[in-house]
C-alpha cells in the first residue's frame, strides 16, 4: 500500500497542474468545461467496478452497482453534452 | 496485470490533462472530448480485466443503465443545462458516498482488520461527508433550477439558520473524529451511518437559503465539492488516478467559484451563509422617476440608425428561449452595416458560461461575444445598448449604493451608451428586488413584454420594409 505522504504529494501536484491548465481555459467555454471535468471526475467508476464485481457480500455489491450506474451516467451524459455544446462554437 | 493497471492509470491521467489543456481554445476544444473519452475507456477496461472482478453481469447491467439515463440527459435543451449540471454533481457525490459506505463495511467485516489507518479512516469520513452533502445539495439546486413545485425558489431563511447549519456539519465532523479514533468498536457502524445521515441533511440545509442569482457560484462550489469527494475516494482506494482526476475537477470548480464570487463582489462564506436575493427592504427612493416606454417601431428605428449596437443578454433571454430571435435581429442589423456585439457578464444566467452556450446554439459567431472587461471601455462610443432580460448586471447603483446587496459588483456600463433600450418582461423590480435606475435614465427607452415576442416584432420591422 502506498503511504499517505506520496498520495498527498500526488494530490498537491495534481491541484497545481489543474489550476494552471484551467486558468488558461477560454471564458467562452466555462459551461462545457464544467460538464467535461464532471465526466472526468466520474473516473470514480473504477472504484465502483471493483466494489460491484469482486466477490463481496450482496448488499455491498448493490451499493457498488448503484454507484457504478451514477458514475456511468455522468460519463455518458458529460462527454456527450460537452461535445454537443462545443460543436456549436463557430468563429464565423 | 498490476503493470497494466499502473501504466493505463498514467496514460489516462495524461489524457485527462490534455483534455483540459485543449479547452483553452474553441478551435481545439473538441479534441479534448476525444482525449477524455479515450482516457476513460482505458481506465475502465484496465480495471475490468483485473482477476478479482468476477461478477461481470452486474457491471454490464449498471453500465447499460448508465447509458439509458445518460443519453437522454445529454440531449436536454441548452436552457436546461444548469439543472443537468447540478444533477451530474449529485450523481458524482452519490457515487462517492456509496463507494465510501461500501468500503467502510467491507473493512469492518474483514477479520484481518488492518485497513483502518487513521489517515484512511479520516479520508473515508471526508469522502462520505462530501459525497452525501454534494448529493442532496446538488439535488436541491437542480430542483430549484428546474422550478420543481415543492422546492421553494425564493431563498428560505429563519433565525439561527447559520447556527443550525454549522451545528449539523460540526456534529458530523465530531462523529468523524470519534470514528477515526474507534473505527471498529461495536457501535462504530451506527456512528458511520449517523455521519452519512447528517451529511445528507446538511446538503439540503445548505441550499435552502440560496436564490437564483447565486446559482452560478453555488454550482461552481458544488463542482469543487464533487471533485474533492473523488479525491478523498482516491485516498481511500489508494488510487493515484482518482486523486489526480478529482483534483483536476476540484481545482476547476475552485477557479470557477472564485471567478463567480469576484464577479458578484462577494466572498465564499457570504454566498453560502449570506442568503443573497432575499427580498430587501425597498430603497428609500427620493422620488420615483417614471419609465419612458418606446414602441417597437421607434426602437427599430433607433437600432437602424446606430453604427454600433451592444446587446446585453441575461437570464430573461434564457427563460424566454429568445436566443434564436436574437440571431435574427443580429443578422438583420449586420446586413445593414451595423456592428453588433454581445456583452457577457460572468454571472449572467444560471451557471458559468451559460449565455455563451445559448448564443453559440443560435449560431452567433463566438468572435461577437465580448467579456465585460473588454466591452466596458467601448460603451461610451456605443450608439445603442440593448438590454435583454438582464437586470442586476447593468444596475448602476452597484457602483455607489452601499445599502444594496449588489454594491461593489462589477457591472456592464450600459448606462454609458448613447441610448439604452431595455426589454423587460414586467414592470416589477428584478430578482434581487432592487430598483434599477438604468430604466429611468434620460437616455433609456423601455420595451415591455416577453423577450422572444418583442424581438420577433423588432425583426418584423426590419423584414417588412417598414424601415429602409
Amino acid at each position: 500500500m502506498t503511504d499517505f505522504g506520496s498520495m498527498l504529494f500526488v494530490f498537491v501536484l495534481a491541484t497545481f497542474i489543474g489550476l494552471g491548465v484551467i486558468r488558461r481555459v477560454s471564458r467562452l467555454l466555462y459551461t462545457p468545461l464544467m460538464s467535461l471535468t464532471n465526466a472526468i471526475s466520474a473516473i470514480a467508476v473504477v472504484g465502483s467496478i471493483v466494489v460491484t464485481g469482486a466477490d463481496h457480500p450482496l448488499t455491498i455489491r448493490i451499493l457498488g452497482a448503484v454507484a457504478l450506474f451514477a458514475s456511468m451516467t455522468n460519463i455518458v451524459s458529460g462527454f456527450m453534452i460537452t461535445d454537443r455544446m462545443l460543436k456549436m462554437f463557430k468563429k464565423q | 496485470m498490476h503493470v497494466i493497471g499502473e501504466l493505463s492509470a498514467v496514460l489516462a491521467t495524461a489524457l485527462f490533462i490534455f483534455a483540459l489543456y485543449w479547452m483553452g481554445d474553441p478551435k481545439t476544444a473538441r479534441r479534448g472530448v476525444i482525449a477524455g473519452v479515450t482516457g476513460m475507456a482505458v481506465a475502465v477496461l484496465a480495471t475490468w480485466i483485473q482477476p478479482e472482478i468476477i461478477h461481470h453481469g452486474w457491471i454490464v447491467l449498471a453500465i447499460v443503465a448508465g447509458f439509458a439515463v445518460g443519453i437522454p440527459l445529454s440531449r436536454v435543451p441548452l436552457t436546461a443545462v444548469p439543472q443537468r449540471t447540478a444533477l451530474s454533481h449529485a450523481f458524482g457525490g452519490l457515487a462517492a458516498g456509496l463507494v465510501g459506505t461500501a468500503e467502510y463495511f467491507l473493512w469492518l467485516g474483514d477479520p484481518a482488520g488492518a485497513h483502518f489507518t487513521p489517515f484512511r479512516t479520516g479520508a473515508l469520513v471526508v469522502e462520505v461527508i462530501l459525497g452525501f452533502l454534494t448529493f442532496t445539495g446538488s439535488l436541491m439546486a437542480a430542483g430549484k433550477l428546474q422550478e420543481v413545485r415543492w422546492i421553494p425558489q425564493r431563498p428560505v431563511t429563519y433565525p439561527g439558520q447559520n447556527f443550525v447549519n454549522l451545528g449539523v456539519l460540526g456534529l458530523a465532523a465530531a462523529l468523524g473524529v470519534v470514528l477515526v479514533l474507534n473505527p471498529t468498536a461495536a457501535w462504530s457502524g451506527q456512528v458511520f451511518i449517523a455521519i452519512g445521515a447528517l451529511a445528507l441533511i446538511f446538503g439540503v440545509l445548505l441550499i435552502i437559503p440560496i436564490g437564483g442569482a447565486d446559482m452560478p457560484t453555488v454550482i461552481s462550489i458544488l463542482n469543487a465539492y464533487a471533485g474533492l469527494a473523488a479525491v478523498a475516494m482516491g485516498f481511500v482506494l489508494d488510487s493515484k488516478l482518482l486523486v489526480t482526476a478529482g483534483a483536476l475537477d476540484g481545482s476547476s470548480g475552485l477557479i470557477l467559484s472564485i471567478i463567480m464570487c469576484r464577479a458578484m463582489n462577494r466572498s465564499f462564506t457570504n454566498v453560502l451563509f449570506g442568503a443573497f436575493g432575499k427580498a430587501q427592504p425597498a430603497l428609500v427612493a427620493g422620488e420615483q422617476k417614471a419609465w419612458k416606454q418606446e414602441t417597437v417601431e421607434g426602437a427599430a428605428q433607433l437600432l437602424e440608425q446606430a453604427r454600433t449596437v451592444v446587446i446585453i443578454p441575461g437570464y430573461g433571454m434564457a427563460v424566454a428561449q429568445a436566443q434564436h430571435k436574437v440571431r435574427e435581429l443580429y443578422d438583420a442589423l449586420t446586413k445593414r452595416g451595423v456592428t453588433v456585439k454581445f456583452a457577457i457578464h460572468p454571472v449572467a444566467g444560471r451557471m458559468p458560461g451559460h449565455m455563451n452556450v445559448l448564443l453559440a446554439e443560435a449560431n452567433i459567431p463566438y468572435s461577437a461575444l465580448v467579456e465585460m472587461d473588454e466591452i466596458n471601455p467601448e460603451m461610451p462610443q456605443t450608439d445603442v445598448a440593448l438590454v435583454l432580460g438582464a437586470n442586476d448586471v447593468v444596475n448602476p447603483s452597484a457602483r455607489y449604493a452601499k445599502s444594496t446587496p449588489i454594491y461593489g459588483m462589477p457591472i456592464i456600463d450600459a448606462d454609458k451608451a448613447k441610448t439604452v433600450i431595455a426589454v423587460k418582461r414586467s414592470k416589477n423590480p428584478g430578482f434581487a428586488g432592487i430598483d434599477n435606475e438604468l430604466y429611468t435614465l434620460d437616455n433609456t427607452w423601455m420595451l415591455f413584454g416577453d423577450a422572444k415576442a418583442v424581438l420577433a416584432e423588432l425583426v418584423k420591422q426590419f423584414g417588412s420594409g417598414g424601415i429602409h
